[in-house]
């Protein structure tokens, strides 16, 4: 195990955390706002992949393009998604907000596969993001890095949003006591609806970002919804900073787990053990920490402060 | 549970109904239909045992999936190492669920509402991935088992007597659901559901009867999923992929949430439906096409239909009518 492999991994483990925090900034939001689960906040995602590689190829390569009918895109649909179904569902519980965004992503998985076919759809990385960066003597893709820098600034972005501005102050607000703020002359609906909608954006910004880098098809929204769950969870429902340190521990703890898990154990058991274990241990090391997490802290690492 | 004449004629209707269906399918002459059925009381059966957590007692599970995945490996990895003897597995099966739901269990109901939902589908996804990591036992492509199960004089390999089997099961799940949510361990459960804080304190240990309503439900998942690996003769991680756990929601919240004939109507009605449209033929073959290959879409759109109209689902409307 080199340093330079070591660092390499830290660094992609950093670069899935900020995707990851991108998806649950949004999600963590809408829950903490609103009081509803989104589950389609996976599906956003991989229609924001759909949208840039359709912008990319329909444009001839233009990473700009793909931007531009990406974010837009997403952000609509998720307007969409917001006033047809979810707004229908703030009053209820739970149980019926899962159910229908659970029947959401069925619809969207079909729904790409019907327009774009079953096989994936491929994305470039832009030709000015094509080579290597060097930090301190160790070669880095450059696109990977420039996904580590957009995360790190929108999550700075976000940070001076909510703390910042009178919208963040209206957000946390709405967050501890929605009627309190509804009484106080606030349009609250107005108010979930820019939220979704800054969720949904940011789900068509991860989308974008990882076109290039995953295999754009039917489905890729779940796992990684799977995981921005994890993130929430871990890093206490509703919280920004929460969502934010969640997502780069359970980044870095499964690109690590990964790598050098497996060899690790070959270290300290059979060969034949270590083949069979290694992978099974890596795969289900984030779940590990979650539980271990909520073991000991039920409200997440980062709980909200409310009252 | 003050049930309506509707209510009581409906569920005597799909019992018996159901108990027909070898009769009818000989007649017709279509065998596919006992498998389908089969299939259909498996759900039915996993769905109840789910419903006695999301209905009774108001914890929304997303994972029960991963129970039917353990039944399914349990007579999967058993009869790949020469153990076929049908009582043997059910033992090893119960034992490993009864100890997983216990642990995850114990887990998961320290959180409540949104963060239980997300956890348990996250243990769900887990496990999951721990069958995919399984090489030794088909990996990621699932294994196809040397034999179904050995029961004594029961040959599994009769498709009627696996059915009645099934059949048999579901109904021993009823009765004893039946009594279950009648006692004080039911009335318990049914209060927490309501206030969980009064109960409480007025002095019961909540903790420890939604725990145990949590196993009791997993364990009758355990036992649908060794029906199911002995109806496809195949185990594979997909039975514990996360869209199955969504499924059985949908069943239970489509039949009637919290009624003891609501997860059979449920997943009656959604596999009889998700069977239509996959040959559905309308006679206009472009639309014929489209549909048979994305009635998933369908599907979905259906799903957040039920949601937003009917909200008391199938079984639950009728109950409800007269009160």
């Amino acid at each position: 195990m080199t340093t330079g492999l070591f660092f390499t991994q830290l660094l992609n483990g950093l670069q899935l955390g900020v995707l990851l925090f991108l998806l649950s900034a949004g999600l963590t939001l809408v829950f903490g706002i609103m009081n509803v689960v989104n589950l389609a906040h996976g599906s956003l995602y991989m229609m924001g992949a759909y949208f840039a590689a359709a912008g990319f190829n329909a444009f001839d390569g233009s990473f700009l393009a793909a931007a531009l009918v990406a974010i837009p895109g997403t952000l609509l649909l998720g307007l969409l998604i917001e006033r047809i179904v979810l707004a229908n569902l703030y009053q209820r519980d739970h149980l019926d907000q899962v159910l229908a965004t659970f029947g959401l992503i069925l619809f969207f998985n079909e729904v790409v596969r019907f327009v774009w076919g079953a096989s994936s759809v491929y994305m470039n990385v832009p030709s000015w993001l094509s080579g290597t960066v060097n930090l301190f003597g160790l070669p880095y893709p450059s696109y990977r890095f420039a996904i580590i820098a957009v995360g790190l600034a929108v999550g700075l972005g976000l940070y001076a949003l909510i703390n910042r501005t009178r919208v963040g102050m209206l957000i946390r607000a709405g967050a501890s006591n929605p009627v309190m703020v509804s009484a106080l002359g606030v349009n609250i609906k107005g108010l979930n609806t820019l939220v979704f909608g800054l969720g949904a954006a940011l789900a068509g910004l991860a989308g974008l970002m990882a076109g290039p880098i995953v295999s754009v098809q039917a489905g890729m929204g779940e796992p990684i919804l799977i995981l921005t769950l994890v993130v929430i969870v871990t890093g206490g429902i509703g919280s920004i900073r929460g969502a934010f340190y969640g997502a780069l521990i359970v980044g870095i703890v499964d690109t690590i787990g990964r790598a050098f898990l497996p060899t690790l154990l070959r270290e300290l058991f059979d060969r034949s053990v270590a083949q069979a274990v290694g992978p099974a241990i890596a795969s289900m090391l984030i779940y590990l920490l979650m539980a271990a997490v909520l073991a000991l802290k039920p409200q997440g690492l980062f709980p909200v402060k409310h009252g | 549970m003050a049930s309506s004449a509707a209510a009581r004629v409906f569920a005597i209707v799909l019992l018996a109904g159901l108990a027909l269906v070898p009769a009818l399918a000989a007649w017709v002459d279509q065998p596919f239909w006992v498998t389908l059925f089969t299939r259909i009381l498996i759900f039915a059966l996993a769905a109840m045992g789910l419903n006695l957590v999301l209905g009774f007692g108001a914890m929304v599970s997303f994972g029960h999936a991963m129970y039917l995945g353990i039944g399914a490996y349990a007579v999967g990895i058993l009869s790949y190492h020469g153990v076929d003897n049908g009582l043997l597995q059910l033992m090893a099966a119960l034992a490993v669920g009864g100890l997983v739901a216990l642990g995850v269990g114990a887990i998961c109901l320290r959180t409540s509402g949104m963060a239980f939902i997300m956890i348990t589908l996250a243990f769900a996804q887990m496990l999951y991935f721990l069958a995919v990591s399984l090489r030794e036992y088909g990996g990621d492509d699932g294994m196809q088992l040397k034999g179904r199960s050995l029961l004594g004089p029961l040959d599994l390999n009769n498709p009627t007597l696996l059915y009645y089997l099934a059949y048999a099961l579901l109904l021993a799940v009823l009765l004893a659901f039946w009594r279950l949510v009648q006692s004080r361990f039911g009335m318990v459960l049914r209060g927490c559901r309501s206030n969980e804080r009064r109960m409480a304190s007025m002095g019961f240990a909540t903790f420890r009867y939604k725990l145990s309503a949590y196993v009791i439900s997993a364990l009758v998942c355990v036992l649908a999923g060794m029906l199911m690996a002995n109806l496809t003769r195949f185990v594979a991680p997909s039975y514990m992929a996360w869209t199955v756990s969504g499924e059985l929601i949908v069943m239970t919240v489509l039949g009637g949430l919290g009624t003891l004939i609501g997860p059979i109507a449920g997943a009656t009605a959604l596999l009889l439906v998700e069977e239509w449209l996959s040959s559905l033929k309308l006679g206009v073959p472009w639309l014929d096409n489209v549909i048979n290959q994305h009635w998933l879409a369908l599907i979905g759109i259906f799903i957040v239909l039920v949601v937003l109209v009917l909200k008391q689902g199938i079984y639950g409307w009728l109950v409800a009518k007269k009160s």
